[in-house]
């Protein structure tokens, strides 16, 4: 396969997987601005929204006040944003168009479909009804994205290329939206019965859409060093970061099988997915739960690059 | 004026010519909304599926889609069986003519051509001078433009012998009426086009290297999705079954051109190329291309990679050289040509000149090296002051035009939004010549003028297609 090819796969679908996340990272935002009682973190929200979606500096070249209105229309629809919703499906799109020939055409026709869908969204709807609707829309375009290649696409190495952008984007993205909420996890900093730790809490579960997950697997109330545990070390939790690595381990795995030849990024792979494994929450707090997932982000990006030295250019 | 043009399915005593019969009967039993359903989900489809083109110089179109009519073009059996004889005679002799160009530029010695016409041509390479082609197959694919103008003439229009492009279009059209109008197919036994793709892989296994592997590796360069024919190149690699690159996608090593693939170089033996000489080689041809590959020419001429078309064919589709084809075709062949071509004017003869300035209003002037309908002048439709500035250019440069009366082209009744009405129609049929045989499919791309009265079908210029439907019979 052309590395041009490769790497057009592993792009569209990690521009589709951003958009996604994005567009959780929006919905948990409007929701906490909404809480009763959240007076003053009103704004504080908007940020932390801008911040787990790494978009803090762009935005703040715009010169413009985190309000609701201007956070969801750069986070959604500004083109001054590269990681806005509307950027992550133009890139998508151009990606999947440039191999067109390398999808089938269920999966085409999901990202180019949504492409063309999107001009019904008015970028000045900003209502929060609006963007209900809006985030939905966007999660329903990522279903079907990920859906229809996983139902039509051959299982050879143009999918788990495009598989790799997924888990490498889920990993970063949910990596960053603990470590722009790790303070309210922090034992010491919990305050006593405070309603708005359990928004909080629930917040960040449902960003990654884990609030039900998070009672199957452990059947017991909020406690921040289980939010943790499902979200860094839990492997039957799909937006995890151990299952991200299963998934890029295995993925990578078969690459290798293919070729019949191992790289960096087959060794990179191992090596965190072995870390995450043998990790145990108590361990991670103890060190500094932001220290750890600061690394986890480093390492994640080195991924990338191997990745990216060893198929892709 | 409309009464003047041969319709395709009205033009007869009895009202209806007969292959038309089954369609014209099939229209009158639907009612006009269902038509105009099927037409709108047909414009669905195909912005769905992405067949788009880009307009060049037109801000906000990034991609439009080319407008597609639901009423079938039909040709007989017997008409395509003239009609294909005629293009294989036509694209023998083009591939005859570039041989002997580049080597012993017989036709010239023989007085034929003007000599200037050669070689003050910048279609014409010298580098390819004493170069050996594969069987001197030189144009692989060509697509040759057809104009009806009544029950039995056919002219050609216009010889595309460097990267013809709309092939993508008729497959995609027989595959669009098939989903939406099954019902039509049961009335007409409709010869099939869909074996194109397999075609075009043997052709381009023909003609590989000698001393390449049996199963050559064979790839199509594209300039890239910004080109206005991206759509068709991604179709056809994928159809056909060959990677689709870019010219950074391929680096010359040794004399040999290799393609980077995740698995490290892999050698190319053949290339479809939909790259326009000028940009293949930056080495050899403009420097300040991004689209080619440096190194390529050298590869080419070592003969370890075969490209397709040749480099240097353009000299064989030029307006200039069109109007010498006849010649062209008796003197290699020794045949008189079976397809006429339009009787033309080279303004670069003081008399044609002079005859042409006079006769502007009603003629059609086209540069001798534009394509696509841009830089032409529609004689009849255009007003005093256009013709007048026209006429300038003309005098300054005569040698860079041609000029042809306006041609009578055939209507087909096609879907428009008052109902069913006449629009004027051509057609590309694409000829495969590879170095074992020569394989036409049926049919081909018909172009339609949507534009009322208008008789320009570039797809750039407000054109649609047609299925074009070459039936036993």
């Amino acid at each position: 396969m052309l590395s041009r090819t490769a790497d057009n796969l592993f792009w569209m679908s990690r521009y589709v997987e951003r958009a996604e996340n994005v567009a959780r990272i929006l919905h948990a935002a409007s929701r906490m601005a909404n809480i009763p009682g959240n007076d003053d973190g009103l704004t504080n929200e908007w940020q932390s929204a801008l911040a787990a979606s790494a978009s803090t500096h762009a935005f703040e070249e715009t010169g413009k006040d985190p309000t609701a209105e201007n956070v969801f229309e750069f986070l959604a629809f500004s083109d001054a944003n590269p990681s806005s919703i509307r950027n992550c499906l133009r890139f998508a799109r151009t990606n999947a168009r440039a191999v067109r020939g390398a999808l089938t055409l269920d999966t085409w026709e999901a990202i180019n479909g949504a492409w063309l869908e999107l001009h019904r969204y008015r970028t000045d709807d900003i209502s929060p009804s609006g963007l209900n609707r809006f985030v939905a829309w966007v999660k329903e375009v990522s279903l079907r994205v990920d859906g229809s290649a996983y139902r039509t696409m051959l299982r050879n190495d143009a999918y788990w290329f495009s598989r790799l952008g997924v888990y490498l984007e889920r990993a970063e993205n949910t990596a960053r939206i603990l470590d722009v909420k790790y303070h309210v996890l922090l034992p010491d900093t919990e305050p006593v019965g405070g309603g708005l730790d359990y928004f909080q809490w629930s917040a960040i579960l449902r960003s990654v859409s884990a609030l039900t997950a998070y009672h199957w697997v452990y059947r017991d109330s909020f406690k921040p060093w289980l939010i943790a545990d499902l979200l860094i070390l839990r492997e039957e939790m799909p937006r995890s970061l151990a299952s991200c690595y299963a998934n890029l381990s295995n993925f990578l795995d078969e690459l290798a099988r293919t070729y019949g030849r191992q790289g960096d990024s087959q060794r990179q792979a191992r090596r965190v997915y072995a870390q995450l494994r043998n990790a145990r929450t108590d361990d991670i707090f103890q060190s500094g739960l932001h220290e750890f997932l600061v690394e986890f982000l480093e390492e994640n990006n080195r991924l990338g690059t191997a990745i990216t030295d060893q198929y892709l250019i | 004026m409309g009464t003047e043009f041969f319709d395709e399915m009205r033009s007869s005593i009895e009202g209806c010519r007969e292959p038309y019969r089954g369609l014209a009967e099939w229209l009158e039993g639907i009612p006009d909304d269902l038509i105009e359903q099927r037409r709108s989900e047909a414009e669905l489809l195909f912005r769905r599926i992405g067949i788009t083109f880009a307009v060049y110089g037109e801000a906000r179109s990034e991609e439009r889609i080319i407008p597609f009519d639901v009423v079938p073009r039909i040709i007989t059996g017997t008409e395509w069986g003239r009609m294909a004889e005629g293009l294989e005679q036509r694209v023998k002799a083009i591939n005859a003519f570039l041989a002997d160009i580049y080597s012993n530029q017989e036709i010239l010695k023989a007085g034929i051509l003007p000599a200037e016409l050669i070689f003050a041509n910048p279609a014409f390479r010298p580098e390819m001078m004493g170069r050996k082609i594969r069987g001197d197959v030189y144009v692989p694919i060509a697509g040759i433009d057809i104009v009806r103008v009544d029950a039995d003439t056919f002219y050609v229009l216009e010889d595309n012998a460097r990267t013809p492009s709309g092939v993508s279009y008729m497959l995609e059209d027989r595959e669009v009426m098939m989903l939406l109008f099954p019902e039509l197919f049961s009335r007409y036994n409709v010869r099939p086009v869909e074996n194109y793709p397999e075609e075009l892989l043997a052709t381009l296994q023909s003609i590989a290297p000698e001393n390449a592997p049996r199963e050559p590796t064979i790839a199509l360069l594209t300039p890239g999705p910004f080109n206005s024919a991206f759509y068709e190149h991604s179709f056809l690699a994928d159809k056909v079954g060959i990677e689709l690159v870019e010219g950074h996608d391929l680096v010359v090593r040794d004399n040999f051109v290799y393609m980077r693939t995740t698995q490290g170089l892999q050698q190319v033996d053949v290339i479809y190329r939909r790259v326009d000489d000028d940009f293949i080689d930056p080495l050899t041809f403009r420097p300040d291309s991004a689209l080619g590959v440096a190194g390529l020419m050298s590869v080419y001429e070592a003969g370890n990679v075969s490209l397709a078309n040749a480099v240097g064919t353009g000299i064989a589709d030029d307006k200039a050289i069109y109007s010498y084809m006849p010649e062209i075709l008796k003197f290699y062949l020794g045949e008189e040509p079976i397809l006429k071509n339009v009787p033309t004017h080279r303004c670069r003869e003081p008399e044609a000149l002079s005859y042409v300035l006079d006769n502007l209003a009603e003629l059609v002037v086209k540069e001798v090296h534009g394509s696509g309908g841009y830089g032409m002048l529609v004689g009849p439709t255009a007003d005093r002051k256009t013709r007048e500035e026209f006429a300038a250019k003309l005098k300054e440069e005569p040698e860079n035009y041609i000029a042809q009366p306006t041609l009578a082209l055939s209507t087909c009744p096609t879907w428009v939004e008052s109902g069913l009405a006449p629009r004027h129609v051509d057609l590309r049929p694409f000829v495969l010549t590879g170095t074992d045989k020569v394989r036409i499919v049926p049919g081909g791309l018909t172009r339609v003028a949507l534009r009322e009265g208008s008789l320009v079908v570039n797809s750039s210029q407000g054109g649609g297609t047609k299925d074009t439907w070459v039936i036993n019979g």
